[in-house]
């Protein structure tokens, strides 16, 4: 892959994941905005792209891409919704990426948002169900998006001997992680019986196996090298592999069910663009919407065999101080899954990992190679992207 | 406890999609007359299930309809205790994936069996149903 230029990461926001009531979409995405053009030393007269993703249907706007960009003074700049479910913060982060990457635009920003919390839960459950193939699987069958997972955690518990209680272990990991960072949904640590007692959602998946239902926003600025050289950006991170894939709408038209496909081949994507290995990466975020999401993409990346991912939770490998620290800031589980924010939302948190700026050190990854990826799936593996960044 | 922020509510958004099956009306057909049928390419002879009207391989309409054997084998399962709002009248349902030896899969809710009694590689029947609320549907029950 050939790009004409790289590119950089100038500035990163991260609004407070939550329930949200206290203010409406532009709001919170401006909570995201201001501090993403803080960091970079810039407004939004000299951004010349905006790529925002965002699922809706859950909040009232139609076209929420033009109120948020006027709200947060970005109109009049090239502008467009990415829609990749629940990957569609990191669709919008590669599309701005594109955009300068190919010399078309010299600044532009990527937003994620999602206000999940202005409809019911059951209508959330149905919105979200009915993200993967209506008409076969939803219309007669009522499949949730936990039951969708749930059908990977029965198959990979039956294939390879995970238990309940290796899933529980992500969660009491990524409570942890969660409980020292400010803008994660939840500061509860929970333990592994909490977990294994909680009421089923779809079983095997249990209440603390699930993402919760989180608002939310995030926002990355991205630059061109004459552009970080320009304003004398001094601590510039550089994107350095994005790779993407999809899967099949019928999950029933899948190979298996004991891992993602896409996720596999966009991280293989991923890696060849920048010229690195699994072993390389130094932190990383991965799409933990459920704990089985979690074991499965440890998997998918390479960070382990096939299979043999539920040890690597079970020897704390994914801890700070372990072989590879992954999602230390709470992940989708604990701090939270604005569907559209969480891509960027993940570019936010490795920026600041890289840059060494984790709000509590406890949770700071430590860096050698100052390697960090993040792996963001829509749907069940129906979309995915993985973003490798270096500083 | 801080009182609940104020809000605004919208007007509401009631939405209905009558969706075309012109193309797949064999399947439902099938369905009343107690089978389960589906498309297989006359030219690269892919068997498809769910049916589809056109083959993405060999970009070509010219389809046959076959009918599908009645045994499958549970490849992986769930249990779905919350429900999403249009299912909320419904009894808590077990959602499997069964492959038939044709080699294509469906996924359908498995009757008649309680939870702990279903197990990944089970036996199943495939069997098409018209519900209480005369919807058509297929679904699998143990052997």
């Amino acid at each position: 892959m050939n790009f004409v230029r790289k590119v950089a990461i100038i500035g990163v926001g991260n609004a407070k994941f939550g329930a949200r009531q206290d203010v409406n979409l532009s709001e919170l995405t401006f909570e995201a905005v201001k501090p993403a053009f803080e960091d970079a030393g810039i407004t939004g007269k000299d951004v010349q792209f905006v790529a925002l993703g965002s699922v809706g249907a859950w909040y009232e706007e139609a076209l929420p891409a033009v109120v948020v960009g006027e709200y947060c003074g970005l109109t009049g700049a090239g502008l467009v919704r990415c829609e990749a479910a629940c990957a569609s913060g990191t669709s919008a982060f590669a599309t701005a990426y594109f955009d300068v990457a190919s010399g078309h635009a010299d600044i532009a920003i990527a937003i994620g948002v999602e206000k999940m919390r202005e409809v019911d839960t059951p209508t959330i459950l149905e919105l979200i169900g009915r993200a993967g193939y209506y008409f076969w699987e939803f219309h007669n069958f009522g499949i949730t998006f936990p039951a969708y997972y749930a059908l990977h955690a029965t198959a990979h518990m039956a294939k390879y001997g995970t238990t309940e209680e290796d899933l529980a272990l992500v969660s009491v990991k990524n409570h942890k992680y969660a409980n020292m960072n400010p803008i994660a949904h939840f500061h509860r640590e929970i333990t592994v019986k909490d977990a294994l007692e909680a009421p089923v959602v779809a079983w095997p998946l249990k209440l603390f196996d699930c993402c919760p239902v989180t608002d939310g926003a995030a926002a990355v600025v991205l630059a061109s090298e004459e552009k970080v050289k320009e304003l004398k950006i001094d601590a510039p991170v550089w994107v350095s592999g994005v790779g993407y894939s999809s899967g099949t709408a019928n999950l029933t038209n899948r190979e298996n069910f004991v891992g993602l496909k896409a996720a596999v081949v966009a991280s293989e994507r991923a890696f060849k663009q920048a010229g690195v290995g699994p072993d390389d990466v130094e932190v990383a975020t991965v799409h933990d919407c459920f704990t089985i999401a979690e074991i499965m993409a440890y998997e998918d990346i390479g960070f382990c065999k096939k299979g043999e991912g539920a040890k690597l939770i079970r020897e704390g490998q994914t801890e700070i101080g372990g072989k590879i620290p992954v999602n230390v800031d709470g992940g989708l589980k604990a701090k939270g899954h604005p569907i559209g924010a969480t891509g960027c939302s993940m570019i936010y948190e490795l920026t600041k990992q890289l840059r060494e700026e984790a709000q509590s050190k406890q949770r700071q990854a430590p860096l050698k190679k100052y390697v960090a990826l993040a792996h963001n799936v829509g749907g069940t593996g129906h979309y995915c992207y993985v973003t490798i960044l270096q500083r | 406890m801080t009182s609940k922020p104020p809000t605004l509510r919208s007007r509401p958004l009631n939405l209905i999609y009558e969706i075309p099956t012109g193309k797949i009306q064999r399947f439902w057909d099938g369905i009343k007359e107690g089978k389960i049928s589906t498309t297989k390419c006359n030219k690269c002879g892919k068997l498809f299930f769910p049916p589809v009207a056109d083959c993405p391989t060999c970009l070509q309409s010219d389809m046959e309809w076959v009918e599908l054997s009645t045994e499958a084998e549970i490849e992986t399962f769930t249990h779905v205790a919350i429900m999403p709002a249009t299912f909320q009248h419904y009894d808590p349902y077990t959602i499997a994936i069964g492959s038939l030896k044709e080699g294509v899969r469906v996924l359908a809710w498995l009757k008649g069996a309680k939870l702990e009694e279903v197990k990944v590689g089970m036996k199943v029947r495939l069997a098409p149903k018209i519900t209480s609320e005369g919807l058509l549907t297929y679904e699998f029950t143990p052997i």
